[in-house]
């Protein structure tokens, strides 16, 4: 069931070692618990975030490049990004060396300053998020689960970066967030808005923009009564995090969701301390949340007696 | 074998040939080949004049074979047959090189490189026609009786045709009564007469014809033989009912305690019993009793149908049947299944409350379905106030299907009559295109205009229930881009109405290979001829009709089921039909009784003669597919038409040009004739 353990060279990213210990420290504990080794990537550098591209794109393809480059120098076949910024701007250049013959010449004329460089293809940019699901399976995930998170109500959060372009889950409407907090016990609520942008750096630049868009995505995980967003991006943690009491303050609201990392979830599930998982570094407080993790499976909602009046509703796909 | 002189003609095809292979430099240079004794090149060869050209160098010349280079044998080798036979020669002395689908047509970049490629291919022709035998068709006799799969309107059509002519149909029906899908329509467009009431009759007559058998809740199994000589095998599932003791008064179902959502002719907007007949009109009035809902065969009690009927007709112990039939020909008009829209998630059908499929608010509009007409939200009270409509689910889209499901829009334009009819609602209608091509339609899309439906231009992105601005909250908000005015909308709606897809049923595939028809990979049935052939299937005496070979509205399916029935009338009239000769042959002195191929035949055509210890080949039953012919591992089995010799032959006519002349003369046999 563990899969090989040498091919994945791991690319941690800079948020991951500044603003989201939490995500990193969480990753390795379930990575570990999983029998995954992740080989970083050696001397690897920015990714250029999401601002590089807008300025001027040779110098941020061939940075971003370079790290492909080190990577497959490595000998693995694929490379694991936890933050989806990242792995967009991985996966990107990856795939327009690919297609546009100028671009990866000129890239690789200046990776061969310092004596690198790199066929596009050669390897496969994935999101911590695929591994998991793909590589080891919802079987493997279930058998780990020690304490499942039962009871607790979690709205499942993908942001915008990794659904498009060309992802092999539906960039409409992904499930497999919700299939893998299903898998760790969770109540997985509807949220309509899970793919939707976190505002990014536009709380820099504009924060009565970014405001409205991080209130419209705390609004609809508050209306199914989520206790939790879990997510799979230190942007959208930040953002959701971090700017939540100014949100609050701008829109005389009241939120006090916990923005979580999926890899703390699934740790907890497996029976890892809280500690551990780096928890207790967020700014609203997951302890109100984590107390509602019962002993015992919710009591399945008794069969509502059907009302007369109303239509049957369509199952929902398996 | 040198008396041997055969006419080769090139044709042009107009510029499918010509404008890519250089057809002249062809018919010369197959004038060099052996015992070639005519080399022309012509505009058109399956002209009159083409034929005739054919016929008449036959007599001048004393030809004795002929090849014509053209198009795909599909298309015109029974035409040259019928032209050499009238000169006089044996119509198996005739070869087809197939120089336009396999050349012209797939090499349209390179003329040098197309022209090569089918002077090799008309080598191999003239090589291959050297070494075919006479042969001489079998005559098959048509049985009677005719097999129509599916009791939709396409199948209901073709049945009544045929035994309105006087002669016996059998109709086999998935469900446990015919009807269709027209029997859930409400209305039909764009005429907006109700469906039922042009249906039923219909279905009264299907169920009543002294001429037709009708076998509901039944499918075919097995499928053998051939043209006018099919042998069928139906499964009659058991509806645990006699039915010579049933009266239909329905004391079973109104007893029945067992209620569930019924997913086929409700939509899954209503529920039925255990114990069930699909509709009031249903044709054969009979129950079934669903064996997978029944308490009685989960508990081991209850029996309440039985002890209530008056007439004893259950019978709980009733078993699957087995029905043998002969017929002589087979339509099928199987049907299409509605896309499933939980596929598309974005527009959240299965998740919200309020957003249906077009087939379950057909169910909803109709008076005799689940709301007795209201259109009403789902909790069966309260009416909308606004609709939204979405075209194109799983139509017109990569993702699902590419194609256009043809019958939506003007099913679109119904419900907004429907709504505005019944509850004065608003209509938004998110479009891409609105298509309308028929007779009447396009004068029924305006006057749904001119009744004040809203027609948006824009593909929906998303149906979500997240309210933003002021007027959303409680809402549907249909998000999609207005390209008329190149604007983003949000449209806060109460309910929302799918237009989903017409698809072929999931195991059409599985049919097709059944009744040995092609089929496009979605799961199309393939015509003969998408244009001048669209009820043949490249299996004579098998037809299609209606949405079972693509999406057709009524008028559509109704057009085919009776063409269908005109085509089988055709064979029955003729009384017999000449087949193909092409079988495998074994010769039984050699054979060594080793069975191999008896396993192997997919037609079952071979069986052992016990006391010879050899394999024969029924020659009705063979189809000339060569599995055997290759697998004998003593090489004494004989494709007619294809034997070992012909297809040496046509192997070294194609790499004629690539041979040595001495190797010419070692293979061949002879000396390249002079050039003429």
């Amino acid at each position: 069931m563990s899969p090989a353990n040498d091919h994945y060279a791991y690319y941690p990213g800079c948020s991951i070692r500044s603003t989201s210990k939490a995500y990193e420290q969480s990753t390795m504990k379930v990575v570990e618990s999983l029998g995954m080794t992740f080989q970083e990537v050696e001397d690897w550098n920015c990714c250029g975030a999401t601002e590089y591209f807008s300025i001027n794109s040779l110098p941020a393809y061939s940075l971003v490049a370079r790290n492909l480059s080190l990577a497959a120098e490595q000998g693995a076949s694929d490379l694991v990004a936890p933050c989806s910024a990242c792995f967009l701007n991985l996966h990107k250049t990856d795939k327009y060396m690919g297609k546009y013959k100028d671009l990866n010449e000129d890239v690789n004329q200046a990776l061969a300053a310092g004596n690198l460089g790199y066929e596009p293809g050669s390897l496969q940019i994935r999101h911590l998020l695929d591994v998991i699901v793909e590589d080891i399976g919802f079987d493997t995930i279930a058998e780990k689960t020690e304490k499942p998170l039962w009871g607790l109500r979690v709205a499942p959060y993908y942001g915008c970066l990794i659904v498009r372009p060309d992802s092999k889950y539906n960039p409409e409407y992904p499930t497999h967030l919700d299939e893998l907090l299903r898998v760790l016990g969770a109540t997985v609520v509807d949220f309509p808005l899970k793919t939707h942008c976190c505002g990014g750096h536009m709380t820099q630049i504009s924060d009565e923009t970014a405001y409205e868009l991080i209130r419209r995505l705390l609004h609809n995980a508050d209306e199914y009564q989520a206790d939790a967003i879990a997510t799979i991006c230190p942007m959208c943690q930040m953002n959701l995090d971090v700017f939540q009491p100014q949100v609050n303050r701008m829109f005389k609201t009241d939120f006090d969701i916990p923005i979580l990392y999926f890899t703390q979830l699934m740790g907890l599930a497996f029976g890892i301390s809280e500690k551990e998982l780096g928890f207790g570094s967020e700014v609203v407080s997951a302890n109100a949340a984590l107390k509602k993790i019962a002993d015992e499976a919710p009591e399945k909602a008794k069969k509502a007696r059907r009302d007369k009046k109303a239509l049957p509703m369509p199952e929902s796909l398996p | 074998m040198t008396e041997e002189k055969v006419g080769v003609y090139v044709c042009h095809c107009g510029h499918n040939i010509a404008g890519t292979v250089d057809v002249e430099d062809v018919a010369e240079w197959a004038a060099g080949m052996p015992n070639v004794a005519i080399s022309r090149d012509y505009k058109f060869m399956c002209s009159s004049l083409g034929q005739e050209l054919v016929e008449e160098d036959v007599k001048e010349y004393g030809l004795t074979r002929i090849v014509v280079a053209a198009c795909s044998p599909h298309m015109h080798e029974p035409t040259f047959r019928r032209a050499c036979e009238r000169a006089g020669l044996n119509p198996y002395l005739f070869e087809m090189a197939n120089i336009r689908e396999h050349a012209s047509w797939v090499h349209t970049d390179d003329i040098n490189a197309a022209t090569e490629k089918a002077k090799a291919i008309v080598g191999g022709s003239i090589r291959r026609v050297m070494e075919l035998e006479p042969l001489e068709p079998f005559i098959a006799e048509i049985n009677e009786p005719t097999l129509v799969v599916g009791g939709g309107i396409a199948g209901i059509n073709t049945a009544l045709e045929i035994a309105n002519a006087g002669h016996p149909v059998y109709m086999v029906e998935r469900e446990p009564s015919i009807g269709g899908h027209m029997a859930q329509l409400d209305k039909t467009f764009p005429t907006l007469d109700c469906s039922a009431c042009i249906l039923t009759p219909k279905m009264f007559d299907v169920g009543n014809h002294p001429n037709i058998t009708l076998m509901t809740y039944s499918e075919v199994e097995q499928v053998d033989g051939y043209v006018g000589n099919f042998t069928v095998r139906v499964r009659k599932k058991a509806r645990k009912i006699i039915t010579d003791l049933c009266t239909g008064c329905g004391d079973c179902w109104s007893r029945c305690p067992a209620k569930v959502v019924d997913d086929v002719y409700e939509a899954g907007l209503g529920y039925r019993t255990a114990i069930y007949r699909p509709f009031p009109q249903a044709v054969p009035k009979y129950p079934v009793i669903d064996v997978d809902t029944c308490i009685y065969y989960e508990k081991g009690t209850c029996k309440a149908c039985q002890k209530f009927c008056p007439t004893d007709a259950i019978d709980f112990d009733q078993e699957d049947e087995i029905v043998v039939l002969n017929v002589g020909n087979i339509v099928l008009a199987t049907g299409y299944k509605l896309f499933d829209a939980r596929k598309v998630p974005q527009y959240g059908y299965g998740r919200l409350a309020n957003v249906f499929t077009s087939m379950e608010f057909e169910r909803m509009v109709n008076a005799s379905g689940p709301t007795g007409g209201k259109v009403l939200l789902r909790d069966g009270v309260t009416e909308p106030q606004t609709v939204g409509i979405i075209h194109c689910v799983g139509s017109r889209d990569r993702s699902y299907n590419q194609y256009c499901s043809n019958t939506c829009c003007m099913a679109a334009l119904k419900f907004a009559h429907l709504v505005k009819e019944r509850t004065g609602a608003e209509i938004y209608n998110f479009y891409i295109d609105i298509r309308t091509p028929s007779k009447n339609y396009e004068e029924f899309y305006h006057r749904i205009l001119e009744e004040g439906a809203h027609l948006i231009r824009g593909r929906a992105a998303e149906v979500t229930d997240a309210a933003r601005l002021p007027g959303e909250e409680g809402k549907l908000i249909i998000q999609a881009e207005d390209t008329l005015i190149g604007k983003q909308r949000r449209i806060p709606v109460d309910m929302v109405v799918l237009m989903a897809a017409m698809e072929p049923y999931d195991d059409a595939v599985e049919v097709s290979h059944r009744f040995g028809i092609g089929c496009s990979e979605a799961g199309f049935f393939t015509e003969k001829h998408p244009k001048l052939d669209p009820v043949a299937t490249m299996t004579d005496g098998v037809f299609i009709a209606g949405a079972c070979a693509g999406p057709k509205d009524i008028p559509e399916s109704v057009e085919q089921g009776a063409a269908a029935a005109a085509r089988v009338l055709t064979l029955i009239g003729q009384g017999e039909i000449e087949i193909e000769p092409i079988r495998a042959t074994i010769d039984e002195d050699r054979c060594s009784g080793c069975r191999i191929c008896n396993n192997l035949c997919p037609y079952s055509a071979i069986e052992f003669v016990e006391d010879l210890g050899v394999s024969r080949v029924n020659p009705a039953l063979c189809k000339g597919c060569g599995t055997c012919v290759a697998a004998c591992p003593s090489q004494v089995i004989e494709g007619q038409h294809f034997t070992f010799d012909s297809i040496m032959a046509q192997i070294e006519g194609v790499l004629y040009d690539r041979m040595e002349d001495t190797e010419r003369v070692t293979y061949l046999g002879s000396q390249p004739a002079e050039a003429k």
